[in-house]
């Protein structure tokens, strides 16, 4: 069934008529070719797909994409502000070497974008939990941890 | 995937109103089960009825009962302080539920209606001695929790009714609970057996030489002197996880501990009476008589630091 929604993405106002069966990834990845969300799993276990809903990570491969009406959506194309180059996140994750395949890399980062949305000042702890839905299969999360604390330093 | 159309209420009425009309449709709360069972090819139900936007369901309220919405997501239950301080073992549950992303979207009312015997907010709820709410359009109806679980998957309910929320009544002093869900994983790992313990405790002692005890003394040397102070257990409860086909109170072990002075030996009997009636399966998690030894373990670690928590 054809439907309209309409929501903020990226920090744009999109309107768009989507199938109401579609799930936010499917509607990311094939329609608009926003192909920065990754789909892993698609169940919900890896997070390779993570996005920023509302400033609250979310695993898009089980997100209807009806429900994003309304709501604000930021994927890891829009993270970084026009004009500048890369987040401190994509920055940080580059120079600590925690990038090897980079499959992960897109969810991990979202996933870590909105740690900082709730907490400027996150612990290792924090920082684990905050990650703890996102597989990673190269790097052993040392590096990720590490690059999210000096993302968190350069601040 | 299967094709369904998707439909998003305002209110409660309208939700059961659209049931009615629609005739082949599920409700949707969070989705975390339902998206996946639809992926699966579990359930192909044609048209999906959203909970996620009546704002009537997405609240914790604290009048005369606590009353926790269907809707409400374990993440803000997790951030619940007055949740952690008094009613720890829910605390204890959505801490280790799934994952960030899971916790931000998934709801309390989505873990108790999809009914996996591994659902980890259902021990905790069953020792609160907690109600559902249930709702048609005839009016609301209240059962309890303990009524509300029919088998795996399987609740005491009508497809087309809403459950609302849960009603939990005010512990008296001296309570304490916990929740310990034993599984390979720290996160994102469902239960291989888990256990919730309420405890009412009527302490004969000074009171507050005990609470400095219980905020000065490390866990384990509170531990070693709790047993010794001479605390009657006022009221006892255990529930299980995985270990049935449906979440299970140890209500021999309950009625054991009560009016007991809590003892180690005492635990340790009330531990094995729980084993006893534990009747889990083989299964991939893990084998039979592993998980009936792991509910001694777990049940005798939850009372002692629902015990402790009575002090807190
Ligand atoms: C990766 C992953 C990890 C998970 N980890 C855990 C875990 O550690 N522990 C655990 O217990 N669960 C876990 N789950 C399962 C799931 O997340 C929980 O059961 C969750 O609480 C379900 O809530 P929901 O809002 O997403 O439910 P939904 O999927 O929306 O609904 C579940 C069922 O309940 C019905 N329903 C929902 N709300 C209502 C209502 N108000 N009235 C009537 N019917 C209703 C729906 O029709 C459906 O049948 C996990 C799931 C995934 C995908
Ligand atoms: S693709 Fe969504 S969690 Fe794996
Ligand atoms: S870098 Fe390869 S999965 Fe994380």
């Amino acid at each position: 069934m054809k439907r309209e929604i309409k929501f903020k993405l990226n920090g744009e106002e999109v309107t768009a008529e989507v199938e109401s069966h579609w799930t936010l990834l499917y509607f990311l990845r094939e329609v608009l070719k926003l192909k920065g969300t990754k789909e892993g799993c698609g169940y919900g276990e890896c997070g390779a797909c993570t996005v920023v809903i509302d400033k609250m990570a979310v695993n898009s491969c089980l997100f209807p994409v009806m429900e994003v009406n309304g709501k604000d959506v930021l994927t890891i194309e829009g993270i970084s502000g026009p004009g500048e180059a890369l987040h401190p996140l994509q920055k940080a994750f580059i120079e600590e070497g925690a990038v090897q395949c980079g499959f992960c890399t897109p969810g991990m980062i979202m996933s870590a974008y909105a740690l900082f949305e709730e907490k400027k000042n996150p612990d290792d702890e924090d920082i684990k939990e905050a990650i703890e839905g996102n597989l990673c299969r190269c790097t052993g999360y040392v590096k990720i941890i590490d690059a999210i604390n000096a993302a968190k330093r350069g601040k | 995937m299967k094709r369904f159309d998707y439909h998003v209420p305002q209110s409660i009425e309208e939700a059961l109103n659209l049931f009615k009309s629609l005739g082949d449709a599920i409700y949707i709360a969070g989705g975390t089960d339902v998206m996946v069972n639809i992926k699966r090819k579990k359930i192909s139900p044609k048209n999906l009825i959203s909970l996620r936007n009546i704002t009537a369901l997405k609240v914790i309220e604290k009048g005369k009962e606590l009353k926790i919405g269907s809707c409400v997501t374990h993440e803000q239950l997790l951030k619940d302080k007055y949740i952690e301080k008094y009613y720890t073992a829910l605390h204890d549950a959505v801490r280790k539920l799934g994952s960030k992303q899971i916790r931000n979207v998934a709801t309390i009312g989505g873990n108790i209606c999809n009914a996996a015997p591994s659902a980890d907010t259902a021990c905790p709820l069953l020792v609160f001695d907690t109600k559902v709410l249930i709702r048609n359009e005839k009016g609301e109806r209240k059962i309890p929790l303990h009524d509300f679980f029919l088998g795996p998957y399987s609740v005491s309910k009508d497809e087309g009714e809403i459950v609302t929320g849960f009603e939990i009544t005010f512990l008296p002093p001296y309570s304490g609970s916990a929740y310990i869900k034993h599984s390979r994983r720290e996160a994102m790992d469902l239960a291989i057996v888990s256990v919730a313990t309420r405890l009412t405790l009527s302490p004969e002692v000074d009171i507050d030489f005990l609470k400095r005890e219980a905020g000065e003394k490390t866990y384990s040397e509170f531990e070693s002197r709790l047993l010794s102070y001479g605390i009657t257990v006022k009221e006892a409860r255990i529930a299980m996880g995985v270990v049935a086909p449906r979440p299970l109170r140890a209500k021999e072990a309950e009625d054991y501990l009560c009016g007991k002075r809590l003892t180690d030996e005492a635990i340790r009997e009330a531990s094995e009476i729980a084993s006893s009636v534990a009747k889990p399966r083989d299964t991939l998690r893990g084998e039979a008589w592993y998980r009936r030894e792991m509910v001694k373990v777990l049940t005798r670690r939850a009372i002692l630091l629902s015990a402790k928590r009575a002090f807190d």
